[in-house]
């Protein structure tokens, strides 16, 4: 029986390099590839390079295909979908509250943000009033989650440049101690679900807001040891500076946001230009960089994290006990329209655009996603570099290909 | 007291003697002695890196704000053993693409002069393998070989990263060969010698009753001489800041990516085995050798010389668990604009010392 189910299915794969394959070239039903990610012939002079999908340093399952002309990068083409959930779609087929648990599987490492964006667009549509300390929690663990995954990315750049240390120091002590602060607050270790429409699921337990606290003001001391591992290092530092540069022109034109438009000395930032919540309540700075070199890039998420700091403190100090949930039914219609809300997340300018036709279900909505259109610019920033430094300018762009293929 | 020199001399001479009592003929016994005494070293030299694995990986461990491995033996002491274990029945996988001969030779090429390399070295009083008058130019001439092996672990892969990493690594061993061995050539001009034990004889005693007679308490030219002969070391063992040629991130593991099982632990034998041997060879040349405070004859020579060369040892842990990784051109870089000009002038100065001296 099964094995009559089960037909046999005969794929051909294109092969890279070399040999044509006789299925891609005759056949006009197949998607039509871009020649630079399944090049059909080697190039004249020098190699083809298929980076990924299984390679170490590409953050997931992306995969870039480069020419090399000895070290050098003669083109680069990132290829996407490895990853692919159509979230979008199946967000189609959910009721609002069900799609939040889609958003946390976009950014992995940001599930707050996503959540918090999501239901952004969503109370946009609604009208519905937050209440203060629903706000106030959004911030801390807005601003814990954007340290945690600022964590991750000076770990792993860490380990494309070539030093371990930093990575289980960053990775596996300040970010576990954020994990375990949000599993206190709401369960979930990375999958939160936490900020709900309206507010948020559960108000902080008994000692949370000492024990954040605490953990900010070792943070502090924590960054700075950051700096003397890393930062100021000097092989590191030879490697990322002067490397990948961007100028500010180019980050507008491909449209990058976040950290990495910000390393161009390009002072944008959603907190302060569209503030959200109660952010136009807090003082803190916008660092920027000078010349978008990676090393900026990576210099200006650790200044993100000192500022972060501040901003938690502030909403620590301001918050007052009270309701986190406004008033909002069991189940609900969302009136029709379109809202979009967006926040700054870890990696940019993360917005969510729902049209509602008035059902349960969105009719249609689309996902702002930083990373996937941060990618996009590698295909002119990787050229004329070294092998070496693709991995260096990678790392510093900080990809996540669960948003970027959502 | 503790000396082992002696005590396996006599051994060996009351061995060769009851041999030639038994009707044995005299050249027979002798090499039939020389025999043990190379499995004894081989044995030893193949130990060396197990214990380098695990101290390595504690080290990290202690670095990174965990405990390493803990789970085989006592605080994970027999881990190495059974990844040993492991790693020989693995599946040997010898890729479709591959040149098969190279893949299979290059190992071999690789790991075998590691263990000719230990022959001159003096591991303590009368515990000198083969005391050679040439020692260091043997020791310097024979590892080279293993870079013959890594290009051709890097050819017959078959893989792209592999190849990249095979040139990398022949490129990156034969420039840093140059300033390892000047950096060597003030320690022979000042003992005049070419031999590692006369030249860690020449070192024992004390200055002005205080400061042991090492070399690298010589001012300046000692310390300079040092530096250069570690960084060096550190290169020619491929590993961090200098590991390129196996760049983790970007070459997946550069050119022992398509070995598994035996081979790649006899690739991993070899960079462990040469740390070893470079942490030894920099003992005997600036540190002494066996040369060290005895109480009394209760603490041996071989202890010191081990003691210090795990110390040195340290140093290549320490160095790969907080460097990041250099890139190919400031590699090469460093090599001939910074290391290559500066063992020249120590040289220089050397010769200078030695001219007012007389």
């Amino acid at each position: 029986m099964i094995g009559k189910v089960i037909r046999s299915v005969k794929i051909t794969l294109p092969n890279p390099i070399g040999t044509t394959n006789p299925l891609m070239a005759n056949s006009t039903s197949l998607p039509t590839i871009a020649p630079e990610v399944f090049p059909q012939q080697a190039p004249a002079n020098g190699m083809f390079i298929s980076l990924g999908p299984q390679h170490p340093s590409t953050h997931g399952v992306l995969r870039v295909a480069i020419t090399t002309d000895g070290e050098v990068v003669t083109s680069a083409q990132p290829d996407i979908g490895y990853l692919h959930r159509a979230t979008e779609k199946l967000a189609e087929k959910r009721t609002y509250p069900q799609i939040i648990v889609l958003t946390d599987r976009l950014d992995y490492l940001a599930a707050m943000t996503n959540n918090w964006s999501y239901c952004l667009a969503v109370e946009k549509l609604l009208g519905v009033a937050i209440p203060e300390r629903a706000d106030y929690l959004r911030i801390i663990v807005g601003e814990l989650q954007r340290i945690a995954s600022h964590c991750v990315f000076l770990g792993t750049y860490g380990i494309d440049i070539g030093a371990f240390t930093p990575f289980l120091i960053a990775f596996g002590r300040e970010r576990e101690r954020i994990i375990d602060l949000f599993e206190e607050i709401c369960g979930a270790r990375l999958t939160y679900n936490y900020i709900r429409i309206g507010g948020v699921m559960a108000d902080s337990p008994d000692g949370w807001e000492t024990k954040v606290s605490k953990f900010v003001k070792e943070m502090y001391g924590r960054i700075d040891e950051y700096d003397t591992l890393l930062t100021y290092n000097p092989i590191f530092m030879d490697r990322t500076k002067n490397v990948g540069k961007m100028s500010q022109e180019m980050a507008v034109a491909w449209g990058i946001t976040g950290p990495n438009l910000r390393a161009t000395g390009f002072k944008a930032d959603v907190r302060k230009d569209d503030p959200y919540g109660l952010f136009s309540k807090m003082k803190f700075d916008i660092p920027v960089g000078k010349q978008g070199d990676c090393w900026e890039r990576y210099w200006v998420r650790i200044q993100e994290m000192r500022e972060s700091l501040k901003i938690i403190e502030q909403a620590l100090a301001a918050m007052q006990p009270g309701e986190t949930m406004g008033k909002i039914p069991k189940t609900f219609r969302v009136p029709a329209g379109e809202g979009y809300g967006h926040l700054e997340a870890p990696r940019g300018d993360l917005g969510f655009y729902i049209v509602s036709d008035s059902s349960p279900s969105p009719y249609r909505m689309h996902i702002r996603a930083p990373s996937f259109i941060n990618l996009q610019v590698l295909q002119v920033l990787l050229k004329d570099w070294k092998v070496s430094d693709v991995i260096a300018i990678l790392g510093s762009i900080d990809i996540v290909l669960g948003e970027v293929d959502r | 007291m503790l000396e082992l020199g002696p005590l396996l001399s006599r051994a060996f001479q009351a061995l060769q003697s009851w041999v030639i009592l038994h009707g044995v003929p005299p050249l027979a016994a002798w090499i039939l002695a020389k025999a043990i005494q190379v499995g004894v070293l081989v044995l030893l030299v193949s130990l060396v890196p197990m214990v380098l694995v695990y101290a390595e990986r504690k080290v990290a461990g202690f670095m990174q704000a965990r405990l390493g491995p803990m789970n085989v033996g006592p605080y994970g002491i027999f881990q190495t053993l059974a990844d040993g274990v492991k790693l020989i029945f693995k599946e040997d996988i010898i890729p479709v693409g591959s040149d098969r001969l190279m893949h299979i030779m290059a190992p071999m090429v690789v790991v075998s002069p590691v263990f000719v390399c230990f022959a001159p070295v003096p591991f303590g009083k009368g515990l000198i393998p083969i005391d050679l008058d040439i020692s260091v130019l043997f020791i310097f001439a024979i590892s080279g070989i293993s870079t013959i092996g890594v290009l051709m672990a890097g050819w017959g892969s078959g893989n792209k990263f592999s190849m990249l990493g095979g040139l990398r690594g022949a490129a990156q061993l034969v420039s840093y060969e140059i300033p390892r061995v000047l950096s060597v050539v003030p320690v022979l001009m000042v003992y005049g010698t070419l031999s590692l034990k006369s030249i860690a004889m020449g070192q024992v005693g004390l200055w002005h009753g205080f400061l042991p007679k090492w070399f690298i308490f010589y001012p300046f030219i000692g310390q300079l001489a040092f530096v250069i002969f570690l960084i060096a070391s550190v290169a020619e063992t491929n590993r961090t800041p200098f590991d390129i040629p196996e760049a983790e991130s970007e070459l997946v593991a550069g050119f022992h990516t398509e070995f598994s099982g035996l081979k790649f632990a006899l690739l991993f034998l070899a960079e462990y085995a040469y740390v070893f041997l470079s942490s030894a060879m920099a003992v005997a040349l600036f540190f002494g050798g066996g040369d060290g405070f005895t109480l009394g004859g209760w603490i041996p020579s071989w202890f010191w010389f081990l003691g210090k060369t795990f110390a040195i040892v340290f140093l290549f842990l320490w160095f790969r668990w907080t460097f990041p990784r250099l890139r190919v051109d400031q590699l090469m870089q460093f090599c001939w604009k910074f290391l290559l000009p500066w063992s020249i002038v120590n040289v220089g100065l050397t010769g200078l010392m030695i001219l007012l001296r007389k």
